[in-house]
C-alpha cells in the first residue's frame, strides 16, 4: 500500500495556498504510507534560472562546505536556500550541467534529488506529518504539486527510496503498486545510459518515462508505452513542467480518485485525501479508467 | 432519529452505537469524510442514512438493516452482506457487493471494476456503468446493469443472472448471452420493484449467464497437464 496525492491549480487562490492544501492531503494518507513521505512542488520559474535540490544526511556540515565550494567557482552567481536536510540552489541555466557535475564529483555524500526550472523535491523518512513540518511545505506556493506516502515493499526504507523520483528535468513520478519486471527493464535502461540511484521499482518507471520523453515522445506517448512495457500493479502520477498525468494499469486494483472544480484538479488514492479541499462537495469526483492516460496542463 | 457526527465522535464509537442499537432505530451520520468501514457488521433491522461520501468497506457484512449513502462509496461496499438493503446515490468503487449472500444493493451512479465478484445470492442494481471483470465467478443472485459493462463480464460465472441494458465491452470465459424468457423477465421486474425502481423499459435488457462448459473436467484437456 502507498498513498498518492496531486493538486493542479487552475486559479490563483489555489496556487497561493498549494503547500497548505498538499500538506493536509499528504497527512490524510498517513495510514497508507507511514514510513516515508515526499512532495514535488512546481513553483514560479525565474527567467534563465534553474533549481537544483540536493539532500544530505549531515546538512549542517555538508551545506556549509557546498556553499564555500560554489562561491569559489568563477563566474557563478547563485542563491542557496536550506530546508532541513535539503537545499535548493538556484543558478543560471547555462551553468547547470557544470555545477551538477562538479557537485556530483566533489560531494559524493550529497544526493541530487531534482533539477528543473520549476520543480523542487522534498522527501524523507518519517510520518507524513513530520515530513511536511520539517520542510515547511505549508509555506510553499506553486502551480501544481504531487506527493506520496510510502509503505515500502520492493526496497529499503531510505530517503532515496522515498518518492517522488525524478530522472529528468522538471519530471517526476510517484507510484502506488509494485512492478515485477523492473530488474530486466533497469538493465535495459542502463544499456541506454540511464543512471540509477536505488534498487527501487518505481525509479525504473520514472527512468523509463524520462527515457521515452528524451527520445522525443510526448508524456502521453511515454505513458502509453508504459502500458505495454511495464508488468505489475501501478497507479502513477507523473509531474511535468506544465502539469500532471495519471495512469493506472489495466487491472486497476490500486485505487485512484480524481476531482475537478473550476479552481483545481486533484488526485487522491482515496476520497479521504480530497476532503480538506475547498468546495470538494461541489466537485466532479470520479475514478479514472484503467489503462487510460489523463493529463492536465497549463 | 439519532444524529452521529464524525466531527464529535470516532469511527469506533459510531460503529459501536450502530451495532448496539435497538431494532427499528433510525440514525443519521454526518461528516463521514471518506471514512473506512463505516456501518459494518450490523445485524438488526435499523435504518442508517449517511450524509456524504464514505471510504473502503462501508456496510460490510450487513444483516437486516437499511443503509443509504448520500454520496459515493469507496472499494468493497457491502462486502459479504447477508441481507438488508444498501442504497448509494453516487458512484461506488471496486468490488461492490463482493461475495454477498443476500439482500440488495442499489447504486444510482457507476460501479467500477469487479462489481459483484463471487456474489452468492445478493441482488445488485447499478443505474450507471460497471467496470471490467464484474460478476467474476458469480455463483448466485442477480446483477442488473442499466448502463454499459466493461471487459470480461461474468468470467467463470456459475448460476447468477446478469441483466444489461447498455453495451457489453466483452464477455468473460464461459459467459454467454441467454434468451430472456418470461421467467427471467419476471425475475428482473421483481428485483427492480423490490428496490423501488420503476423508471425502466424491461425490453431493453439482455440476459447473460453461464455456458456451464467449465463445470466438468474435459478429458481431452488431460494432455495439457
Amino acid at each position: 500500500m502507498c498513498g498518492i496525492v496531486g493538486l493542479f491549480a487552475k486559479k490563483e487562490n489555489i496556487s497561493a495556498n498549494l503547500g497548505v492544501h498538499l500538506s493536509k492531503m499528504l497527512e490524510s494518507m498517513s495510514d497508507r504510507g507511514p514510513d516515508s513521505a515526499g512532495l514535488a512542488i512546481y513553483g514560479k520559474p525565474s527567467a534563465s534560472k534553474t533549481k537544483i535540490t540536493v539532500q544530505s544526511r549531515s546538512p549542517k556540515h555538508d551545506f556549509q562546505k557546498l556553499r564555500k565550494f560554489l562561491s569559489a567557482i568563477k563566474g557563478i552567481s547563485y542563491s542557496f536556500k536550506i530546508h532541513s536536510t535539503h537545499a535548493v540552489i538556484k543558478l543560471d541555466v547555462k551553468k547547470k550541467d557544470q555545477v551538477t557535475n562538479l557537485v556530483k564529483d566533489t560531494f559524493p555524500n550529497l544526493r541530487i534529488l531534482s533539477v528543473g526550472k520549476k520543480m523542487e523535491i522534498y522527501k524523507e523518512i518519517g510520518k507524513p506529518a513530520e515530513v511536511v513540518k520539517r520542510f515547511e511545505i505549508a509555506k510553499m506556493k506553486g502551480s501544481h504539486g504531487i506527493g506520496h506516502t510510502r509503505m515500502a515493499t520492493e526496497s529499503a526504507v531510505t530517503t532515496l527510496g522515498a518518492h517522488p523520483f525524478s530522472t529528468g528535468e522538471d519530471q517526476c513520478l510517484v507510484h502506488n503498486g509494485s512492478l515485477s519486471n523492473h530488474n530486466s527493464l533497469r538493465r535495459e535502461l542502463i544499456r541506454k545510459e540511464m543512471t540509477f540511484e536505488t534498487e527501487n521499482d518505481s525509479e525504473v518507471a520514472a527512468s523509463f518515462i524520462t527515457y521515452r520523453m528524451n527520445s522525443g515522445k510526448t508524456l502521453k506517448e511515454a505513458l502509453e508505452s508504459a502500458l505495454v512495457e511495464l508488468d505489475g500493479f501501478y497507479t502513477f502520477v507523473v509531474g511535468t513542467e506544465n502539469g500532471f498525468g495519471v495512469l493506472r494499469d489495466p487491472i486497476a486494483c490500486k485505487p485512484a480518485v480524481l476531482a475537478e472544480t473550476p479552481d483545481y484538479v486533484a488526485f487522491g488514492s482515496e476520497y479521504r485525501a480530497l476532503t480538506s479541499l475547498p468546495k470538494i462537495e461541489k466537485a466532479k469526483v470520479w475514478e479514472p479508467e484503467p489503462a487510460t492516460v489523463y493529463f492536465w496542463g497549463h | 432519529m439519532h444524529i452521529l457526527d464524525f466531527n464529535k465522535l470516532s469511527l469506533r464509537d459510531i460503529n459501536k452505537t450502530l451495532q448496539g442499537s435497538d431494532k427499528n432505530d433510525f440514525f443519521s451520520i454526518r461528516n463521514p469524510k471518506g471514512s473506512h468501514a463505516l456501518a459494518v457488521g450490523i445485524n438488526k433491522k435499523i435504518t442508517v442514512k449517511v450524509v456524504g461520501s464514505v471510504g473502503y468497506y462501508c456496510a460490510g457484512m450487513n444483516k437486516f438493516s437499511d443503509i443509504k449513502v448520500e454520496g459515493s462509496a469507496g472499494p468493497g461496499l457491502g462486502e459479504n452482506m447477508m441481507s438488508g438493503n444498501i442504497h448509494v446515490t453516487g458512484d461506488v468503487s471496486q468490488y461492490a457487493g463482493a461475495s454477498g449472500h443476500g439482500g440488495s444493493i442499489l447504486v444510482d451512479g457507476n460501479a467500477s471494476s469487479r462489481c459483484g465478484i463471487s456474489m452468492k445470492g445478493v441482488d445488485i442494481i447499478i443505474k450507471g456503468n460497471v467496470g471490467h471483470m464484474s460478476a467474476f465467478m458469480a455463483q448466485r443472485g442477480n446483477l442488473v446493469i442499466f448502463g454499459d459493462a466493461g471487459h470480461a463480464l461474468g468470467d467463470s460465472i456459475y448460476e447468477a443472472n446478469i441483466y444489461v441494458a447498455g453495451e457489453v465491452a466483452s464477455l468473460g470465459t464461459d459467459c454467454i448471452e441467454k434468451k430472456m424468457t418470461k421467467k427471467h423477465l419476471s425475475n428482473l421486474e421483481n428485483i427492480l420493484s423490490n428496490a423501488n425502481v420503476s423508471d425502466y423499459n424491461p425490453d431493453t435488457f439482455r440476459r447473460f449467464g453461464s455456458a456451464r462448459s467449465l463445470y466438468n473436467f474435459k478429458v481431452d484437456n488431460a494432455k495439457i497437464y
